[in-house]
């Protein structure tokens, strides 16, 4: 990972980062980046390329509907809801 | 300058399942908002989604519906984004190795055949709806409703194709009857099982390369769509004229004003950080499931198209009309089966039944008359009851009222008078009181014969079989 931008890793998680924060966590992260990238002094041109760590594939579930709780069980646990909805800050 | 319209679409479409695509919640339409939510599609930790299988078949059957090559390897992604209408942060989609890639659909145009290619199809879940506060009195609030969260969706790539906005509302059409033929959606726009983004940009005509696009979102109508790509064609072209450079952003279509805006602040550069879906593991569709779907698709339209032509001897744009939905299709079969003659149940169908139905804005499932009603209609003309004109008469009373043909006859007495010798004398009267018409007419001056034959139709109120009208007027005239 080049030009590594801890704002705007901070922006795309909706996270505010300040002062001694925003510099320690920024110091970590590269560190950690760092630590990933030497993978990449690996010869990996004969490897098949990971798409789960498990082998196996094809896990499917028949269409068929359940209903394990009541709406309102989620709902009552929202912090605020109205007329069945959650309600949230407003979105521009 | 002359400039060449560059058009793309990427449609989202519905895929007809009971339950949602990675759990067991009903899809149904019009619930109370949020009662077809579960711990899985709320995003509550620790919950694992696992795909349905109904949803991955649809998938494939939208894949070999449109000729695309079945990836054999296949797996989801994490597409990261923040948005209330989210719950998990991410939506579950497919980005490296979707199901399937590389197709087409040809669009019929007046006979050659335009071929838009698809860059792919890949499946994807849906988010959750978003109203706003000031709806509800609460302007500083919005609410959500999780009901579409987890629908099942396919997105469907087109390459960049499409050369004109009537080009790409005929694409969409062309994929709508498809998708619906495959029964793989409904391709309901109102339900929100269809809606279309289209890139679009201009190059100089002969110019290889592509000119700055825009993206064009949330087209939620078909009629919208072409005229939202018109606006923006506008819009772009007169950038370019005055020399300036188109800014590559989202916009947003505005029906009301009929006009584009950009979509602004939001936007700035996406970084979806897609990376590969632990929770879901591969997929892999055998080859004999893969049969077993693949025979499983039912004839498609240009199948259908063919076959109208070859058995029911009917010309191509006949064919193509009456293929355009497979509801449509369905009816005419019937009603020729049913005794209508194939090329008059076409002009029918064509001419008086569809433009009724567009009138009112009805498709062809709620017709009022009914395939065998239509038959009957049909065949009092063939049998030559009826003149065409008093059959449209007739179709108009059936079409309002749902009568049968044969009693709205019976009723208004509408029985066309074949009987030659009754025409015969019908017009012995008529050219003996209008004496200076006929000398005129024997003089040379033809175009009399219109009046002659008006004089004998309203003698006749309308029921004298014209042909031998026509017959008898000029043998007495001539
Ligand atoms: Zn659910």
């Amino acid at each position: 990972m080049s030009g590594f931008d801890i704002d705007n890793v901070a922006l795309l998680a909706r996270l505010r980062l300040e002062g001694a924060e925003r510099e320690r966590l920024g110091k970590d992260l590269e560190t950690i980046i760092r630590y990933i990238d030497q993978l990449d002094q690996l010869d990996t041109a004969r490897v098949e390329p990971t798409s789960h760590v498990i082998p196996i594939q094809n896990v499917l579930r028949e269409d068929e509907e359940t209903r394990p709780f009541a709406s309102s069980d989620y709902l009552n646990m929202a912090p605020s809801e109205k007329r069945n909805h959650y309600e949230v800050p407003k979105i521009i | 300058m002359k400039y060449e319209t560059v058009i793309g679409l990427e449609v989202h479409t519905q895929m007809k399942t009971r339950t949602k695509i990675f759990c067991a919640c009903s899809t149904e339409f019009g619930r109370t908002a949020n009662e077809n939510t579960c711990p899985i599609c709320l995003g509550m930790p620790g919950v694992l989604p696992v795909l349905n299988k109904r949803a991955l078949e649809l998938a494939v059957r939208a894949c070999l519906a449109t000729h695309c090559t079945i990836n054999p390897l296949s797996r989801f992604d994490r597409k990261n984004y923040f948005y209330p209408d989210l719950p998990k942060g991410y939506q579950i989609s497919q980005f490296s190795l979707p199901i399937g890639e590389y197709g087409h659909i040809d669009l019929p145009a007046n006979g050659n055949s335009r071929r838009i290619g698809l860059r792919r199809i890949h499946m994807e879940e849906d988010a959750g709806k978003l109203i706003h506060g000031e709806n509800l009195g609460q302007p500083d609030k919005s609410y959500v409703d999780f009901n579409r969260t987890g629908i099942p969706l396919i997105e469907i790539v087109s390459e960049p194709d499409l050369r004109s906005p009537e080009e790409a509302r005929d694409y969409l059409n062309r994929l709508k009857s498809i998708l619906q033929y495959a029964g793989v959606s409904d391709c309901d726009m109102e339900k929100g099982s269809l809606r279309c983004d289209a890139n679009i940009s201009l190059r100089p005509v002969g110019q290889k390369e592509f000119g700055i696009r825009t993206e064009l979102k949330n087209l939620n109508s078909f009629k919208f769509v072409q005229k939202a790509i018109e606006i923006e064609v506008q819009r772009q072209t007169r950038i370019l004229d005055q020399g300036d450079r188109v800014v590559q952003e989202t916009r947003l279509y505005d029906a009301d004003r009929n006009e584009t805006f950009s979509m602004r602040s939001k936007e700035e550069a996406h970084d979806y950080r897609y990376f590969p879906e632990p929770d879901l593991v591969p997929v892999v569709v055998e080859a004999t499931w893969l049969e077993e779907i693949r025979r499983s698709i039912p004839e498609l339209p240009d199948q259908k198209r063919e076959r109208f032509v070859r058995d029911y001897q009917i010309p191509e744009y006949d064919a193509e009309v009456l293929t355009s939905s497979r509801a449509l299709a369905d009816y005419y079969e019937q009603s020729v089966s049913l005794g209508a003659g194939a090329k008059t149940a076409s002009n029918w169908i064509m001419g008086e039944l569809l433009r009724e139905l567009n009138n009112d804005e009805r498709d062809i499932e709620s017709c009022p008359v009914a395939p065998a009603a239509l038959a009957e209609m049909v065949q009092l003309v063939e049998n030559g009851t009826l003149s065409g004109k008093m059959a449209k008469t007739v179709f108009e009373e059936m079409y309002r009222t749902g009568k049968p043909a044969k009693q709205i006859v019976a009723d208004q007495g509408l029985i066309q008078i074949s009987d030659r010798t009754a025409i015969e004398k019908m017009i012995d009267e008529i050219i003996a009181a209008n004496p200076g018409q006929t000398e005129e007419y024997r003089a040379g001056k033809v175009k009399l014969m219109a009046f002659f034959v008006g004089q004998t139709m309203k003698a006749s109120k309308g029921k004298a079989n014209p042909q031998i009208v026509n017959e008898v007027l000029k043998e007495k005239l001539g």
